[in-house]
């Protein structure tokens, strides 16, 4: 464990807040509005901190801890996540598994809440949440996988004894840009793959409409229509997390510079992370939201196309 | 090894003794319970110690009975087992104590508890007996103990009818057994399991052969797809404890019986893990979408009965490839998961069965439908339910995890060796598909019957249960935890099973398992820095909070000032999405009556989802050879006359096949 690897979670923990209002202004700046200022998320939290909750007859315990854990659980996933060559403070084999596994416990606690409640659009929120993980799930951890193997052939000889095979800080670390040149279509399919569950998993268009609260075809927001105060922030808190999460699993596959410099390496992974940010502003702005019936086919296609990856990699 | 023949006699004993008393049902509750848990207790000890020294333990006696002699063996494998077995047997038994008194005046509970001690003495029996004879007898005893508390409530037309597909079923199975011990005592002169090691199918196709049989006999008692039918039907008609057992340890006597045949046909062919592996998969995701479709709780819990085999059975083939290709690590990795789930499988399967028949005698309802809410009336079991759902689930840091955990690295080793490659990807994505499917199921089974408003009357009646039901719940939640945080003690202690399995050596199995023990470690570091997380997150709001009081009114729904309980999502409404995009498997019946006119009257749904494997396999294939027996009739007349006739036909026939 490198003392200096506690720097991940520290900045994805300060800065992470910052990407939706990222997000919100490539929006806007399409749209042709001012928009909201960069750091909206911040007042948001800080406002909702010092709000009095209201809560619902009808709720039980489950829904007070629903927010708690899920902000805890994505909290401790960002213990695994590699940002640049760096490894993170805790790497293991196989602990793509915990990652995605924890982003399920998650999940779990916010269907709970949202079922607690016993209002009929949260259970829906609900019912399609556990539904397009069914299928994002398996898509995620083949994809990884995917760039696992790459990782493997590329990987110079030095490095493998440090940092376990198979564990994210491993395939991350290995990747770099001449990974990219001698199996760029694998490395494709695999990021193209974690871009459709990035969209899916963070309630974005084409899946989701993060905009509209209270229409029939939401997800993750109808989900906590009816927490308010410091539990709605800690869900906010926990949503730009996950959203740092993904987009830094993607950004490390997308700009892999790996020169064993720590800042530059960073710097990199950081700046593809806002870059990121950005490019989901410019789908949301330019995309209209899917069918909910057309949304398993693309998840099946992201399944498709990890599998794909993974057996490309294992023939070639 | 005296201890565990003292255990039997103190089973059968009790169960006889408490049957003579039934009487008086106070007693018979009181001395069939006491016996169950005291002769586990005493059973535990030999089991422990084998587990511990790494020793086997033997018994060799001549008897009557032919081919062989009376022997009995506990080694690593059988000890495992043992545990298991008493261990959910033992807490069954306590719960069933409380459980069974409402039934006192309609029901004799000392018959009730003379087979269920019965059933958990044969169950000793199963996986202590090392001679062909001696198994098939412990083997058919269990499934007549387990068939008679099945059809506890036989007043019902339901009960007798999944009673009677539990006893063709496991009759069927039992057949393909018989072929098996035949075969496998072919050469050797006895069925005593010694022999069978040596008796030389090592390699010859008839070694495959056996091999299927096994799969077919066996896999009909641990509910393998297509030969799961009995299991949703006889899982919710038993009586909770009863089902709880079955499905816990009862229904892993055919993993047992599988690893067992297994030792006896030394080198496996790929095809069998090839074969395993896909039957792990059908099992895997059909059970669990079967299960998503029920309304029936116990049913739900019965068809994740099905899909939690399949888990094992994936880490099953995964082992038998491992060996088969000469890759210990998958050997080592695939046995261990399989068997760490078997253990696993019967603490929160047993945990989810208590609850559901805590939810059952709370408010005599199983219909998931009609419930909801019962967690305010029902704390306690509203959270060991979650405890046990969150396990299943395979959610960290429970117990479900880590067994999961032990096969996905498995197939993770696999890919990239040739042979191994596609079986890995098949398990990698089957098993991400299940965790997503599982924690679907088990977020509408906890999340309709626990949270939200009751759904109908009998769900406002709910009561908390009474500690005699609610400590052994709590006994097994403990375990959950348990296995869950000190994962890689587990795992190291099960080394010498893993050995008895695999014939690896212990220093080889060490260093496979420690590919797994070092990151469990990390695991259980992350769980705890997760709950202190938590646990900070849990001040901070406290802290927030202090000053505040926050204020109560009616969940939002979008202005409407009225919800009612009915408006509720239902457990149907939630799984439609996945039912409907699985709907080709399924074969869901719909009834609708859609509101017709300007001004609709009535309007209703209903939806039922068979099993498509009773429906369109089993019962045209019954009918078809009813149909072809039916002329058979004509010989029975019903008078003495004729069968003596008959009789005497059949000798003079056979005598005269002497003569030729």
């Amino acid at each position: 464990m490198q003392t200096i690897s506690i720097l991940h979670p520290l900045t994805a923990l300060i800065l992470s807040p910052l990407l939706p209002g990222i997000i919100n202004r490539t929006k806007a700046f399409f749209a042709g509005r001012k928009g909201q200022p960069l750091l909206q998320t911040y007042y948001d939290l800080a406002r909702l901190f010092q709000k009095t909750p209201v809560y619902s007859q009808t709720t039980s315990w489950i829904f007070r801890a629903g927010p708690l854990a899920g902000l805890a659980s994505a909290i401790t996933a960002l213990l695994v996540l590699p940002i640049g060559g760096g490894a993170a403070m805790f790497n293991f084999t196989g602990d793509l598994i915990f990652l995605i596994y924890l982003l399920g416990v998650m999940r779990f606690f916010t269907v709970l809440a949202a079922l607690d409640t016993g209002s009929a659009f949260e259970g829906m929120g609900a019912s399609r949440e556990v539904q397009f993980s069914v299928l994002a799930e398996p898509a995620l951890l083949l994809s990884l996988l995917a760039m696992g193997e790459i990782g493997e052939i590329a990987l110079p000889a030095g490095i493998q004894e440090t940092l376990p095979h198979l564990s994210l800080s491993g395939i991350y670390t290995s990747l770099s840009f001449s990974a990219w040149m001698h199996s760029g279509t694998v490395l494709l399919l695999a990021a193209s793959a974690l871009l459709i569950v990035l969209l899916t998993e963070n309630s974005r268009i084409p899946v989701d409409d993060p905009t509209t609260h209270l229409e029939l075809t939401m997800i993750h927001e109808v989900m906590v229509l009816d927490h308010s105060g410091p539990d709605l922030a800690m869900i906010l808190y926990g949503a730009a997390i996950k959203l740092w999460i993904f987009s830094a699993l993607l950004a490390g596959v997308l700009i892999p510079v790996r020169s064993g410099n720590f800042l530059l390496d960073g710097a990199a992974t950081l700046g593809g992370i806002f870059l990121l940010a950005i490019v989901i502003g410019v789908i949301e702005s330019s995309m209209a939201r899917l069918r909910l019936l057309r949304i398993p086919q693309l998840l099946s296609g992201a399944g498709v196309l990890a599998i794909l990856a993974l057996v490309l990699v294992l023939r070639g | 090894m005296r201890l565990i023949l003292i255990s039997m006699m103190i089973l059968f004993f009790s169960g006889l003794c408490s049957f003579f008393t039934g009487r008086n049902p106070r007693f018979a509750n009181i001395v069939g319970a006491g016996g169950t848990v005291l002769g586990c207790l005493v059973g535990l000890v030999p089991a422990a110690i084998v587990l511990w020294t790494g020793q086997t333990m033997a018994i060799h006696r001549p008897w009557q009975v032919p081919f062989g002699s009376f022997s009995l063996q506990i080694d690593a494998l059988s000890a495992f087992f043992l545990f298991t077995i008493l261990i959910l047997s033992a807490v069954a038994a306590i719960y069933g104590n409380t459980y069974l008194w409402e039934y006192r005046k309609r029901k004799n509970l000392g018959a009730s508890w003379l087979f269920f001690n019965i059933l958990v003495a044969s169950m000793i029996l199963v996986v202590i007996s090392h001679n062909g004879m001696l198994f098939l007898m412990a083997w058919e005893i269990m499934s007549l103990a387990s068939f008679f508390l099945v059809t506890f409530e036989d007043e019902d037309e339901n009960v007798r009818r999944a009673g009677w597909i539990y006893l063709v079923a496991t009759h069927i199975g039992t057949a393909f057994l018989f072929v098996l011990f035949i075969l496998l005592a072919h050469k050797g002169p006895s069925l005593d399991f010694d022999h069978f090691i040596s008796s030389g199918l090592n390699g010859t196709s008839m070694a495959g052969l056996a091999f299927l049989l096994s799969v077919i006999g066996f896999g009909t008692k641990a509910g393998f797809v297509p030969f799961h039918v009995w299991l949703p039907e006889a899982h919710p008609a038993a009586p909770s404890h009863v089902s709880a057992v079955m499905s816990g340890v009862m229904i892993k006597t055919g993993i047992y019986g599988l690893l067992r045949t297994l030792t006896f046909l030394g080198q496996p062919e790929p095809w069998w893990g090839w074969l395993l592996i896909a039957i792990g998969l059908g099992s895997g995701i059909l059970g669990v979408l079967f299960a998503l479709a029920q309304h029936d709780l116990k049913r739900l819990l019965a068809y994740h009965s099905v899909e939690n085999i399949g888990i094992i059975t994936l880490g099953l083939g995964l082992g038998v490839l491992g060996l088969s290709l000469n890759q210990p690590v998958l050997a080592v990795l695939g046995f261990g998961g399989c068997l760490l789930h078997v253990l696993n499988h019967a603490f929160f399967k047993g945990l989810l069965f208590l609850g559901a028949g805590a939810v059952l005698h709370a408010t005599g309802v199983r219909n998931m439908e009609q419930l909801g809410g019962l967690m305010r009336q029902m704390p306690w079991t509203g959270t060991l339910f979650l405890i046990g759902s969150f396990a299943i689930c395979g959610l960290p840091p429970l117990n479900g995890f880590v067994s999961e955990f032990l096969i996905y690295v498995g197939a993770f080793m696999g890919t990239g060796l040739s042979g191994v490659s596609l079986s890995s990807i098949g398990i990698i994505t089957g098993l991400a598909a299940i965790g997503g499917l599982a924690a679907a199921c088990f977020t509408k089974a906890f999340g309709i019957v626990f949270l939200g408003e009751p759904r109908h009357t009998p769900a406002l009646l709910g009561h908390e249960i009474g500690w005699g039901m609610r400590i052994p719940m709590m006994l097994l939640a403990f375990g959950c935890l348990a296995i869950g945080f000190f994962a890689p003690t587990v795992i190291s202690a099960m080394a010498p099973v893993i050995g008895n399995v695999t014939g690896l050596l212990k220093i080889d199995i060490d260093t496979h398992l420690a590919v797994v023990t070092v990151p469990l470690q990390r695991v259980t570091a992350l769980s705890c820095i997760f709950i202190l997380i938590l646990g900070f997150l849990i001040y901070l709001r406290r802290h927030l909070l202090s000053d505040r009081t926050p204020a109560q009114c009616n969940t939002w729904d979008c202005g409407f000032v009225g919800p009612t309980a009915r408006m509720q999502y239902t457990a149907s409404s939630y799984a439609q999405p996945i039912t409907s995009m699985f709907g080709f498997f399924l074969q869901t019946h719909r009834k609708i009556h859609t509101p017709e006119g300007l001004f609709p009257a009535k309007a209703s749904l209903h939806t039922h989802t068979d099993d498509v494997f009773l429906r369109g396999l089993f019962l045209p294939l019954f009918r078809g050879i009813e149909r072809i027996l039916l002329p058979l009739h004509r010989l029975q007349q019903g008078r003495v006359q004729i069968y003596i006739l008959y009789v005497a036909v059949t000798i003079l026939a056979l005598l005269i096949w002497n003569l030729r």
